[in-house]
């Protein structure tokens, strides 16, 4: 009897390993499928699923890696399961209209710099020290991987504007542009975060790279509405 | 137009009203869409797991709109934990109502097993004891949930790899009873029963003959896999990822023949293989289907019920 039910206590853990293979497949490809089945299963020990969605299990497992010993040697680890994990969310996220690229044109009495936008449902900002975005690309397909030369910190944008999940990498000043956009914050307010601390930002072709990937579904003006 | 909006009145069908009477069909998986979509003619029907279907948006709901078009539906729950002594959860009680009534299925069903204990969520079916105590909890979940989503569902038998000390009843019993309290119908796994009895040491022939046939509205074909267990004897796992095996097929013609034609589905969940191999078993299904369907009165049984 006790015996039999380690049947169930088995298939249990196996198909939650497989649950979070198929969540994170560019980080099993990194670290092999035994080391990754391994690091798993001490996962699903530490922190099984609450949710019967398991669609929305493995949210823990990026800190979990960043803290897992036999990947200390894998820093970058943590953030490129935080790029599928936010793949996964942008995947499932509610469907909404984008902002046409058209919204900045439009002839309106007001000053753009007073733009607020709305982030699209699907939109996810991922900051990381390591070039996360490279290695995560790199290896989320089947495609053979060669030598990873970038070294510098990497934004990554992730979303869904229509059926396909988009994962581009911004330069650090669109990013901070958009971290604080999607803050809720203005676009004169985020221009700004954007030049301090990047002396050559472009403006003009970072806020319409950004529409143009679908991050955001709204723009309005401050006491104006829409 | 998107089929998921429209303003005619709340009665209105968003999608066509088919039923998947005396048809076969098989678990519906996205990679499948595209092939699916160049058949014809469009027969049999698709069943999902709800679970997969209760996010907000994105490509799965896009698939299963399309499907829903031109196809039957059956809804089928994997993780309401029906069969555990805790409340349900209805949080996912309500996504599964939403569910519902978004795609107005043919059919809607749910498991005789649990799942959640706790606050923790275990990704299988697992068994319960059969008596008094776990029958009245079962009924209750079952009311609960009919109530909720405004019409019965269908139950289904689980597979088994163990019995309880604490069981007081057969299954078959257990499960007559729940249709007596509830008015659920019933979804019968050929496939469980032939596992768990090989698991059991019991006979498939034997749980047949006590299962309550008549109440039967879907049928579970699959396949299954053979693992040793811990004492170098043979155990039957479940395990959906192949096809289904001769002596599943003897068992299924077997309850066809005495109850004609009822809407049978083809599990396969992992290792899927290419749409014409899904497509092929769902083939097979129909065709012993078929086989029955003038020589049986089911639509008599139908108008006498």
């Amino acid at each position: 009897m006790e015996r039999r039910f380690n049947i169930y206590r088995n298939n249990v853990v196996v198909s939650l390993i497989e649950a979070l293979a198929a969540v994170f497949p560019a980080t099993q490809r990194i670290t092999g499928p035994d080391f990754f089945r391994a690091m798993a299963r001490f996962h699903i020990r530490k922190t099984p699923p609450t949710s019967p969605l398991l669609f929305e299990y493995g949210r823990e497992f990026p800190d979990f890696i960043a803290q897992y010993e036999y990947a200390r040697s894998m820093p970058w680890l943590a953030d490129v399961a935080r790029i599928e994990r936010a793949w996964l969310d942008a995947y499932h996220a509610a469907d909404e209209a984008v902002l046409a690229a058209e919204a900045l044109t439009l002839p309106a009495p007001v000053d753009i710099g007073d733009l607020r936008f709305v982030a699209h449902p699907a939109t996810r900002l991922l900051r990381s020290q390591y070039p996360a975005f490279t290695i995560f690309s790199a290896n989320r397909s089947d495609d053979p991987v060669g030598p990873i030369t970038a070294t510098e910190p990497e934004w990554t944008l992730i979303t869904r504007p229509a059926l396909d999940v988009e994962v581009r990498k911004l330069s650090r000043g669109a990013a901070l542009m958009l971290a604080r956009l999607i803050a809720g914050g203005t676009l004169a307010e985020a221009a700004g975060d954007a030049f301090a601390a990047c002396p050559d930002f472009d403006l003009a072709s970072a806020i319409s790279g950004i529409i143009e990937v679908g991050a955001f579904s709204d723009v309005s003006t401050r006491g104006v509405g829409k | 137009m998107d089929p998921n909006t429209h303003d005619i009145g709340h009665n209105a069908l968003r999608f066509p009203p088919f039923r998947a009477d005396g048809q076969a069909g098989t678990s519906f998986k996205p990679e499948h869409l595209p092939a699916i979509l160049t058949q014809f003619p469009k027969r049999g029907f698709f069943e999902i797991h709800a679970e997969n279907y209760m996010g907000p948006g994105g490509p799965p709901h896009q698939a299963l709109s399309r499907i829903r078009q031109d196809y039957p539906l059956s809804v089928h729950g994997v993780c309401m934990s029906i069969g555990g002594p805790r409340p349900l959860d209805r949080e996912h009680l309500a996504r599964f109502k939403a569910l519902v009534d978004r795609y107005e299925p043919a059919l809607v069903s749910e498991h005789l097993a649990w799942s959640t204990h706790e606050t923790t969520y275990f990704n299988d079916l697992l068994p319960l004891p059969y008596n008094d105590q776990t029958l009245r909890h079962v009924a209750d979940h079952i009311d609960e949930v009919q109530q909720t989503i405004g019409r019965p569902i269908l139950l289904e038998n689980p597979s088994s790899y163990l019995s309880f000390k604490e069981s007081t009843m057969a299954e078959t019993e257990f499960i007559r009873a729940l249709t007596k309290r509830t008015g659920c119908g019933l979804l019968l796994d050929v496939n469980n029963v032939f596992v768990s009895a090989a698991n059991l040491s019991s006979s498939p022939l034997d749980y047949l003959a006590d299962y309550p046939l008549d109440l039967v509205e879907e049928i579970h074909l699959a396949g299954h896999k053979a693992q040793s267990d811990e004492d170098g004897g043979t155990l039957l796992i479940d395990s959906h990822d192949g096809p289904v095996c001769d002596a599943v097929w003897q068992l299924f013609e077997t309850v066809i023949c005495r109850t004609g034609p009822i809407p049978t589905l083809v599990e396969w969940d992992s290792a899927i293989p290419a749409w014409i191999t899904l497509e092929k078993e769902a083939a097979a299904a129909q065709a012993i289907l078929d086989r029955h369907s003038s020589s049986h009165g089911r639509e008599a049984r139908h108008a006498a019920l």
